[in-house]
């Protein structure tokens, strides 16, 4: 799993974000799996935040949630867009990894998620008010058996 | 189940300068485990020590120790506008390259697309 500090800060301390959070969004309650980053401190945040560093599997919880907000990677993007949850994913700056900006930039172009950097996290979330995304069609991996026996008898 | 395990061509951060003497390592030391195994479908995916397997197993195809494999290469769904340096090296070799988004067989005509896999 990646580090990034900034966007576990930018949940828990930004006010912007809180208010769109909870206003707009109806937000109840924040789950956040900050792996190695360090916790902040959040006494005065307007909701109970749950955290905790790592789990075997993120599944329940995005089951679970109404919003997911995530870093770019490719393996939770698919989990969470296979679960039909509306997604917004934060590309990490620091990183720079051009991958993370592609994959984000085609699922967005294709409507399936938002994506914004922590400057415009507030802002991008307003978009998510009554807003339907497409729904996400999963890959399918009989299409690679097939091609596996069609190019063994050739 | 047989499980081997084989040397990296590049570890995360390596410089491709130095790349290039572990990929060398690394396909030297296997040579011996594809002769043995002598596999007739190598599916492989991301990053670069799949090469050594490759070269190797061509080399000893075009010297007639086993029979030429079909090798399939399928490249991350994170590649979207470019193919991964893997891939790209790839392009000049006997493989097929098995993309997930059709723009890239645009770009890369060498590529195929059949669908989304994941």
């Amino acid at each position: 799993t990646t580090k990034f500090d900034l966007l576990i800060e930018t949940i828990v301390k930004d006010a912007n974000v809180l208010h769109t959070l909870v206003d707009d969004l109806h937000i109840e309650k924040l789950i956040l799996q900050i792996g190695s980053s360090p916790m902040p401190s959040h006494e005065t945040t307007p909701i109970p935040i749950q955290f905790y560093q790592y789990k075997d599997s993120i599944e329940n919880d995005i089951q679970q949630a109404d919003l997911v907000i995530s870093h770019a990677g490719a393996g939770t993007i698919l989990q969470t867009l296979e679960a039909n949850k509306p997604l917004l994913v934060v590309i990490n700056e620091q990183l720079m990894n051009n991958h993370q900006l592609e994959i984000a930039h085609v699922m967005e172009k294709q409507g399936y998620l938002y994506f914004c950097t922590c400057a415009t996290l507030a802002e991008t979330l307003k978009k998510f008010v009554n807003h339907r995304f497409e729904q996400y069609e999963k890959g399918n991996p009989l299409l690679f058996g097939r091609y596996l026996n069609e190019i063994m008898t050739e | 189940m047989d499980v081997t395990f084989i040397n990296r061509s590049r570890h995360v951060g390596q410089s491709y300068i130095s790349s290039v003497f572990t990929t060398l390592w690394a396909f030297f030391t296997v040579i011996p485990f594809v002769y043995r195994i002598r596999p007739k479908l190598i599916l492989i995916n991301g990053p670069g020590t799949c090469i050594p397997i490759v070269i190797a197993s061509l080399l000893l195809s075009i010297l007639f120790l086993i029979r030429r494999p079909k090798i399939v290469f399928v490249e991350s769904i994170c590649r979207v506008q470019s193919l991964s340096l893997t891939g790209k090296i790839l392009q000049y070799l006997p493989v097929n390259i098995l993309v997930q988004w059709p723009q890239l067989t645009e770009r890369y005509p060498k590529t195929q697309y059949i669908g989304r896999l994941v």
